[in-house]
């Protein structure tokens, strides 16, 4: 089935590609098109004018500094399974790009696209939440971070302005100690829409202390979110088994999924805390206990 | 194989009432053509009107891989390229791998191995098994099933195409001993 007739624009600078959406904000910008094209198709999303962001060299790059990683908003899933500092500084994105859909649609849809587009279900969203990840947004009008779990608003609803390109997702370097642990539940071994998604991820002291937790969920909820209440049962009791099982409880509760083709709400709910009690015991394994 | 008479018209949409769109220059296994498109025209729509008809149509969402091809040496799903994105990018399509005369290795594995019934995945599983070799001259069967699992066969239970790309491999590694990285990772 043809796509519904649009106009595309492709520049060719980031520069050119802030001014023409200045021009016309209502431009849908495509960035690797794994997601778009196939709503487009399916008339769930309407488009006039697309801005391909695909032939912006400048987007593409994954840097790291000091004290930040830094990945380009263009950056496919592949370039990130590739590259050596994000293997170091975010290995928990690393484990959830391995399950991302296909080997050929990952060689195609980009970290930025996967965020802005923000489905409930965007595999990249809940290891970026979880390791604290910064999206920067930029516009004629200048230059903003935002942190990502402020910037899911909605289904496909973000804090991203209409004239906004959301360029790159900051990441801390990791600290010594951290461990982290992702999980995901599709309908089959690859290729598949998450059902529900937990990504963890701790720092936990010389004394075996847990000194921060993240618990970070998708696909249960019209947003990616983080559960704070499951995140503190971990740093009030520590890294235990115990703990975990309470974390995992505290998390399914703070879901609000939906019932659809992959599975019911109460099924989300219930492999929700299944799989964050999983990873977290991954973690409890690899190093909790006051070791 | 290029510049088949037939034409099959993919989207069934009259060329003329379509927005009238650029020209747009496509290489397709190494030989170059000159079509005007409008930009919502898809690689796989582009590919099969100029004849490439080994580009299959199956799901048009990224979820079966029987459009794969080749952009730079990187297997994609061409549903989900447009026919413009792809100006400037080296487009190989299964049959700009061999020919029925002069076969690929995989290709050739692919009949050897019995991997091949209907057809229709068939050249899709040949570009992602070339796709992982190039990068990867020895795999494992869990890396094949990795580097296959955007690619649907609804005729085998898989055991064949699996053998299929470890055979070529095999054949593709005694061809060329000398060449370094056949390590494993």
């Amino acid at each position: 089935m043809t796509l519904p007739a649009f106009e595309l624009v492709q520049p060719r600078s980031l520069r050119d590609a802030i001014d023409a959406l200045a021009a016309a904000p209502g431009m849908e910008p495509i960035a690797g098109g794994t997601s778009l094209l196939v709503d487009l198709r399916g008339a769930r999303v309407k488009a006039e004018t697309l801005l391909d962001l695909g032939r912006i060299d400048e987007l593409r790059g994954i840097t790291i500094d000091s004290h930040e990683l830094v990945i380009g908003a263009m950056a496919t899933i592949a370039d990130v399974l590739k590259n050596p500092a994000v293997a170091e500084h975010a290995p928990l994105l690393v484990e959830a790009c391995r399950l991302f859909a296909s080997p050929l649609v990952r060689n195609r849809a980009t970290i930025g696209g996967n965020l802005a587009y923000a489905s409930p279900a965007a595999d990249a969203a809940p290891p970026l939440l979880a390791l604290d990840a910064v999206v920067e947004l930029r516009s004629v009008r200048g230059r903003r971070q935002v942190a990502l779990a402020e910037f899911f608003k909605g289904v496909r609803k973000t804090a991203r302005k209409p004239d906004e390109l959301l360029v790159g997702i900051h990441i801390p370097r990791a600290v010594p100690g951290t461990l982290s642990a992702y999980r995901k539940l599709g309908l089959r071994k690859a290729d598949s829409i998450s059902v529900a998604s937990v990504a963890t991820r701790v720092v936990v002291d010389m004394a075996g202390r847990c000194q921060a937790a993240r618990i970070a969920l998708g696909a249960v909820a019209p947003v990616p979110l983080r559960v704070a209440k499951a995140e503190a049962a971990l740093t009030r009791h520590g890294l235990t088994v115990e703990a975990a099982a309470d974390a995992a409880k505290l998390a399914a509760e703070a879901t609000s999924p939906i019932d659809d083709v992959r599975g019911t709400a109460a099924y989300r709910r219930r492999v929700t805390e299944t799989l964050v009690k999983r990873a977290l015991l991954e973690l409890v394994e690899k190093g909790g206990d006051g070791r | 194989m290029s510049g088949a008479n037939v034409k099959p018209t993919l989207t069934g949409e009259s060329r003329s009432s379509a927005r009238p769109g650029r020209i747009v220059r496509l290489t397709v296994n190494g030989r170059t053509h000159e079509v005007t498109l409008p930009a919502h025209r898809t690689l796989l729509e582009a590919l099969r009107d100029l004849g490439y008809v080994d580009v299959k149509n199956g799901c048009e969402k990224g979820d079966c891989g029987a459009c794969a091809v080749l952009l730079d040496g990187k297997v994609v799903n061409s549903c989900l390229v447009l026919a413009w994105q792809a100006e400037g990018a080296a487009i190989t399509t299964n049959a700009g791998l061999g020919t029925v005369d002069r076969p690929h290795p995989i290709q050739e594995a692919f009949a050897d191995a019995g991997a091949v019934q209907c057809g229709y995945c068939t050249p899709g599983m040949v570009l992602a098994a070339k796709a992982l070799l190039d990068e990867n001259p020895n795999p494992s069967e869990a890396e094949i099933r990795e580097a296959i699992s955007g690619n649907l066969c609804r005729c085998t239970g898989y055991g064949q195409i699996v053998e299929a790309v470890r055979l070529a491999a095999q054949r593709l590694r005694e061809k060329a001993p000398t060449k370094q990285g056949g390590e494993k990772r």
